[in-house]
């Protein structure tokens, strides 16, 4: 028996809905019918709105304005408690006092992508037109709409260059769509363990995830929200297959090995015996209590579709031709999901492209999570790019 | 490992080495530079402070990439003889190339990619040809050492040692017009330029050379 807990209280349902509509301790801006989205499926969202969070204070000449962009599960709550789970912002390890991305010199910006569940438009949002949760009504997204939305939001709190763009994962892939789509707004961009595509093996781990979710009788073809219930099952084995893709055979061997879990001997039994199952059962039943599973549709669909030389005529460096954002690319060594070879192949097409590139791959066991983790080398070579664009950008008074 | 001791390097009495200075007078201010092999950043640093230059850099081992990272050069992990071949005609107006030719699996193609890529080219090597190399050989019997290159014949990394006189004929090979050279002394001071050849050959520890295409 999978230990995850099937039943799911109104008052818990109303809770996730009022998140997605109403996050907690975060900023929302909405757009009007004067402001449409137009997606890359063809068709106009309208209107909609993007959560966001910010940090420190944007300068007088409105330049030191840094967007951070979140993974797959991730959302804006990026240096602060979240307000489901009550945990630490996901990358306090780079944002705060004294960590390279300190907000008493940068107005950091982290918004919930289109798609997501912790208040910007998504399948779990409130459809204007009918009173009901979108369900699979909501048109499917981009990364690039994620990044267009992003942009409407930079627009909209009046800045008109970004000095940072940075991200890892999925964020990382929004950092380099920033920077093929809107060349001249991004002065530095950290696209971090990602890839201009997403490869035929990580769809194929996403489509198993999806699957998941949807054999899940309580999915009900994606209606849950207005026949009850919630594919916490679904969601849950999806997010226990994608966490062992996070990480390394490595890192699961020292931290867990073939020890049992509080016990001496196998139960002979299909019980958690081994504490990996044990982790692995904990890490999808906490995730379905602060995720939609229609949203996880959504942005899993938006990584496989996202592949920046397809939608520059087939050249990757085309996407990147003329451009003067300066680029820092990281990879880790363990990395299996988006190996060090995908952000060699970026690399390449940038210098193809005579764009200022540094890339670094920092020698981990902890796969690809090791990019939310505490790499002191990592956070070296982020604090050393950034003074480095600084001095560049005239930040601190003097070129 | 790196190609060479370059604390045994003569250094200016500001600290920077001699060979690096004199690549970096070889540079047009405010140039467009790669270096290939730019091990800790030194020379890009100092090409960005004296000579207000757009820097790059590629260098093999991953501790010196993520050093100069860290320090806010533009700098890659890549191999001079794989990697070059991505870039784009005419990218640079400068590729330099400093104390690592003899490391190179192909130093002639690395050359003609330095010199496709940019304009010019700089090439600075350890002079193979000078009188303490020739004499260990002659009168010792065994592979030269000395203290910039100090590894034994079987663990070193330097698999392409040339001499000046070499070096001129790889550059009559392959058509390319030598703009400058200049011999550096094992003091770290350039030998009289109406030296001949051979005097160079053997008593210059180091040469450094200006290239450029002939059109």
């Amino acid at each position: 028996m999978v230990d995850i807990q099937t039943q799911h209280t109104q008052a818990a349902r109303g809770e996730a809905v009022r998140d997605a509509d109403r996050p907690r301790d975060s900023l929302i801006a909405t757009f009007g019918p004067d402001k449409p989205l137009k997606l890359d499926a063809g068709v106009l969202l309208s209107p909609f709105q993007i959560a966001y969070t910010t940090y420190g204070a944007l300068n007088a000449d409105k330049s030191n304005a840094v967007m951070v962009c979140h993974a797959l599960t991730g959302d804006q709550y990026v240096a602060q408690v979240h307000p489901v789970t009550g945990k630490n912002g996901w990358w306090e390890t780079l944002i705060g006092p004294g960590k390279p991305l300190d907000p008493a010199r940068y107005f950091i910006i982290c918004t919930n992508v289109l798609g997501g569940c912790m208040g910007s438009s998504g399948p779990a949002s409130t459809n204007p037109a009918t009173g009901q949760p979108w369900g699979l009504e909501f048109p499917v997204v981009t990364v690039r709409d994620m990044v267009r939305a992003q942009a409407m939001l930079v627009d909209h709190l009046g800045i008109e260059t970004l000095f940072a763009v940075v991200g890892g994962s999925m964020g990382g892939m929004q950092v380099l769509q920033w920077a093929a789509s809107y060349p001249e707004r991004v002065f530095a961009a950290m696209p971090i363990a990602c890839a201009t595509r997403h490869s035929a093996q990580n769809i194929a781990f996403h489509e198993v995830g999806r699957q998941a979710i949807m054999a899940d009788p309580e999915w009900h073809g994606g209606r849950y929200h207005l026949e009850g219930g919630n594919p916490r099952r679904g969601l849950g084995v999806a997010r226990m297959g994608a966490h062992i893709t996070y990480l390394s055979d490595a890192a699961l061997h020292r931290k867990f090995g073939r020890r049992f879990q509080d016990r001496e001997n196998p139960t002979f039994s299909f019980d958690a015996d081994f504490e990996v199952e044990s982790y692995l059962r904990h890490q999808g039943s906490t995730f379905v209590e602060r995720f939609d599973a229609n949203s996880y549709l959504y942005l899993t669909r938006a990584m496989d579709y996202f592949d920046l030389a397809a939608d520059a005529g087939g050249t990757l460096a085309n996407a990147f031709k003329g451009t003067q954002t300066r680029f820092c690319v990281i990879s880790f060594t363990s990395d299996w999901l988006f190996p060090t070879s995908e952000s060699r192949a970026t690399v390449h097409a940038l210098n193809a492209a005579s764009a200022r590139v540094s890339f670094a791959e920092i020698v981990t066991d902890k796969g690809h999570d090791a990019f939310l983790l505490d790499e002191p080398e990592m956070f070296g070579i982020v604090r050393g790019f950034l003074e480095g664009a600084r001095k560049a950008r005239g930040l601190d008074g003097r070129k | 490992m790196p190609e060479f001791n370059a604390a045994k390097i003569a250094r200016t009495s500001t600290g920077t080495r001699v060979d690096l200075v004199l690549v970096s007078q070889m540079v047009a201010r405010g140039a467009k530079v790669l270096d290939v092999g730019c091990g800790d950043g030194e020379l890009l640093h100092l090409l960005g402070e004296s000579r207000d230059v757009d820097g790059r850099g590629i260098e093999l081992s991953r501790e010196g990439v993520n050093e100069c990272v860290a320090k806010g050069l533009a700098v890659i992990q890549g191999d001079a003889d794989t990697d070059l071949g991505d870039y784009p005609n005419d990218a640079f107006d400068y590729v330099i190339l400093s104390q690592t030719l003899q490391a190179t699996r192909q130093p002639r193609v690395v050359l003609e990619h330095m010199l496709r890529i940019g304009r010019h080219a700089i090439v600075s090597f350890p002079n193979f040809g000078h009188w303490t190399v020739r004499s260990q050989l002659l009168f010792a019997g065994h592979m030269p050492q000395t203290d910039i290159l100090p590894y034994s014949w079987y663990d070193t990394p330097n698999i392409h040692h040339c001499t000046i006189k070499d070096f001129v004929q790889l550059c009559n090979a392959i058509d390319v017009k030598i703009e400058k050279a200049v011999a550096l002394n094992a003091w770290g001071s350039p030998l009289r330029l109406s030296a001949p050849w051979w005097f160079w050959n053997l008593f210059g520890e180091q040469g450094v050379f200006l290239l450029s295409r002939k059109k």
